[in-house]
């Protein structure tokens, strides 16, 4: 799509001496330049929303009753629960995770078919975080030019304490960042004074010391670096992308052949072809990961639509219309050129799939979260010996149950078996009870496992393979779970 | 063949990347160098494994290995972990030790203890015999099913396994045999054949219609009554099974009842008493009781 953008070729130059090609290479250094517009706006916004959901989450609170923890958000790994708000998660309820998983991949796939990268550009912690990094060194250092003047110079006791500042600032916000991080696995304020009084558990100071490390690291030094080398998304969405998304586009139908205001003028006037970028190379300046938008879409570029702010502001200078960079398709450029109008094609085929999936998806899980068990049974048959005769004839079968019990408050469950004619049922461990089931006490937020044994009359038995079936039932709530499984005879 | 030339680098003239000068039949490979954060990355992974040789044990030699500066060694590690669970099971053991049958009945943690370390110590003492399932076999008792030879109440199971049965060595020792019958010549072999009929009907099991069922019963009284009982319901004080159920030992068929009335029976079993230690006999009471056929 992109054959036509027309290019200054570098110039020819044999190398004579080979010593000269470098087989690994510094990577070129960015400075982001200042830019204000719309986009800014947009990113600023997001980048306070993200950082303040993340740093102050876990002091939100949310009350489940008095045996469970009043955290909002918490992954309580000693007691092995995830809690979300008003759901509760148990660890062979893992498929939750799977399906966020899923879902999260489909709605990137739906984000890139829409409008390219706007995850990378907007909402990845990567780029949150280097935005704010980048920020708090344009505010230290200063701009572009001041900072590129700065690296180039000497080391002189101003340019000591900025960078020493600069790198404190990073370590204090990389070291928040872990510290935020512990408290999803902790009560939040409890951890807040256990950090105070330097009692935490060894595990949370690792963790803050390896997330202050990656923060810093990452945000502070890698910056595009992780985009470029490390993520996998930016090339698997170079292969999802067609020309119907709207990425960050220069317009070079637009803006070509560049050339400078006055040629410009020159040759509107003479009726030759005069595009409108005038190569004042701010797309470049301002772009976080330095890369130059009007070779086309790249693996660099995390459209994020700075440059489309910093053409803008040119734009409106030099008196020609905005959005000589913009969120357009491949498509429309292509059909401006042919003198066909463009249009946008928000639905079609891939958006439907990626939307209908999303749905089915979510759909799936929320069904399941709303019709989610609280109480449970689970049997499993003994593996030796499948079955027992007794001494009157009858057989035998043992079983494990385990009895889970979702509820915050502890629970009397009545056992009862359903199977041929006379099946009866012993359980160890049961209470005494005046009622004629057995009766099996359940902790709160636990499980409970017995050992019951099912007899049978042989006279009621088919010879192999006969079914039962197991019920537990809480007396007060009304809830009840049953499960079925084998019983085995002997063959004849 | 492919053929490779070594020929000048040049600049690309689409890309504008310099090519490293390797030619592969017309094919010029692009020379686009790594990030040299990258090559930092790879020295510190090569000093991170220099320093890992010198620290832990990493080369093999002939018939041994360098154990390197930190003297670590995993196998140590699995000590110190085995020592420190030793100590915590040695406390729980004491629980046990103390408590008395009922009373660990009544505390699930005590049972739950005591049943983790009986059938650890059956897996390794009993089952050669008894079976993993504790079912037994021809000769071995099945210790899940409801009929016990010598008493299924704890402290009999506990007797039973303190001092064996018809383990000489041991004074106190379970006594009690079938005598062999056809071999000493005290029942001829055609009151043996009609025996067998008679106890084959107080099991319920089928019975030859010639069988003289009266005179079965005739030497039922005389010579076996004294150990069985008269109606054949055994007695657990000299091990002597109940004939009139449907578990048996050597199995139900007429061979080897007649087997049983000529050669006798009397298989032994060890007394683990001074084998094994008195918590762990403990729990093995309790880990059978539990199987199912514990009174």
């Amino acid at each position: 799509m992109l054959t036509t953008v027309q290019r200054s070729d570098p110039p020819l130059v044999p190398i004579e001496d080979e010593d000269d090609i470098p087989l690994y290479a510094p990577s070129p250094k960015a400075y982001p330049q200042k830019v204000s517009g719309l986009y800014r706006r947009i990113k600023w916004g997001l980048l306070a929303f993200c950082l303040s959901v993340y740093y102050f989450l876990p002091f939100v609170r949310w009350d489940r009753g008095p045996n469970l923890p009043n955290q909002a958000v918490l992954v309580d790994f000693e007691h092995r629960r995830f809690y979300f708000f008003f759901i509760e998660l148990w660890p062979q309820e893992v498929y939750y995770f799977t399906g966020l998983l899923i879902l999260a991949a489909v709605i990137l796939f739906l984000m890139n078919a829409v409008a390219g990268r706007i995850w990378c550009g907007y909402l990845c912690p990567q780029t949150v975080w280097t935005d704010l990094f980048v920020q708090v060194e344009r505010v230290i250092e200063g701009d572009r030019r001041e900072r590129m003047k700065l690296d180039e110079g000497p080391w002189t006791f101003d340019k000591i304490t900025k960078k020493a500042t600069k790198h404190f600032v990073w370590l204090m916000i990389a070291w928040w960042t872990g510290g935020a991080w512990v408290l999803y696995f902790s009560d939040a304020p409890t951890f807040m004074k256990q950090m105070a009084l330097g009692q935490a558990p060894f595990t949370a100071y690792l963790w803050i010391g390896i997330l202050t490390f990656t923060t810093y690291v990452l945000a502070g030094h890698m910056r595009e670096q992780v985009c470029l080398h490390m993520c996998p998304w930016p090339r698997i969405q170079a292969a999802l992308t067609d020309e119907h998304a709207l990425n960050v586009t220069y317009r070079y139908d637009r803006g070509e052949p560049r050339m400078s205001l006055k040629e410009a003028r020159r040759a509107r006037a003479a009726e030759e072809p005069a595009g409108d970028c005038i190569d004042c190379n701010q797309c470049v300046a301002v772009c976080p990961t330095g890369v130059d938008i009007r070779l086309g879409s790249q693996i660099g570029c995390i459209q994020c639509g700075l440059c489309i702010d910093a053409c803008d502001t040119v734009m409106t200078k030099v008196g020609r219309p905005t959005r000589l960079i913009a969120y357009d398709t491949d498509e429309a450029v292509i059909a401006r050129q042919a003198g066909r109008t463009p249009t946008y094609r928000l639905i079609r085929p891939r958006t439907i799939l990626y939307a209908a999936l999303i749905v089915l998806v979510g759909g799936a899980m929320l069904y399941q979260l709303a019709t989610r068990a609280f109480l449970g049974v689970n049997v499993i048959h003994d593996r030796t010996p499948l079955f027992v005769t007794l001494r009157d004839g009858s057989v035998r079968n043992g079983y494990t149950v385990r009895l889970i019990n979702k509820r915050t408050e502890r629970r009397e469950v009545a056992l009862t078996v359903d199977g041929p004619l006379n099946v009866a049922m012993e359980v160890q461990g049961a209470n005494a009870s005046a009622d004629w089931r057995p009766i099996v006490t359940v902790e709160p937020d636990s499980t409970r496992e017995i050992r019951v044994l099912v007899t049978i009359p042989r006279a009621s038995l088919r010879p192999g393979t006969n079914m039962i079936r197991i019920k537990a039932a809480d007396l007060f709530a009304g809830e009840s779970a049953e499960a079925r499984e084998h019983f085995f005879a002997p063959e004849p | 063949m492919a053929e490779h030339l070594h020929t000048q680098p040049e600049i690309d003239k689409l890309t504008g990347t310099a090519t490293t000068g390797h030619e592969w039949d017309g094919i010029k490979e692009l020379n686009t160098p790594l990030p040299r954060w990258w090559l930092w990355t790879f020295y510190a992974t090569i000093v991170w494994a220099l320093g890992y040789w010198v620290i832990y044990p990493a080369i093999p030699l002939i018939s041994s290995h360098t154990t390197g500066i930190a003297g670590y060694s995993s196998r140590a590690d699995v000590a110190v972990e085995i020592a420190k669970l030793q100590t915590q099971r040695n406390a729980q053991a004491a629980g046990l030790a103390d408590a008395s049958f009922e009373q660990i009945k009544a505390s699930p943690d005590l049972l739950r203890i005591a049943l983790a370390r009986g059938k650890a110590a059956f897996g390794d003492n009993c089952s050669p015999c008894h079976g993993t399932g504790a079912t037994g076999g021809p000769g071995f008792p099945n210790l899940v099913d409801d009929d016990w030879l010598w008493g299924g109440k704890p402290e009999e199971i506990q007797k039973t396994i303190l001092h064996g049965i018809r383990w000489e060595a041991n004074p106190e020792t379970r006594v009690g045999n079938m005598p062999a019958f056809g071999k000493t010549g005290m029942l001829k072999r055609e009151e043996i054949a009609d025996v067998v009929e008679y106890v084959r009907s107080l099991a319920k099991l089928d019975v030859e219609r010639t069988a003289n069922i009266a005179k079965g019963k005739e030497v039922f009284a005389a010579n076996c009554a004294s150990c069985h009982g008269d109606a054949g319901k055994g007695n657990q004080e000299l091990g002597a099974p109940d004939l009139t159920d449907q578990i048996w030992l050597y199995g139900s068929s007429r061979q080897a009842m007649t087997e049983g009335l000529v050669n006798g029976r009397g298989a032994s079993m060890p007394a683990w008493g001074g084998r094994l230690d008195p918590v762990t006999i403990k729990a093995l009471v309790v880990y059978v009781g539990s199987l199912g056929g514990g009174q």
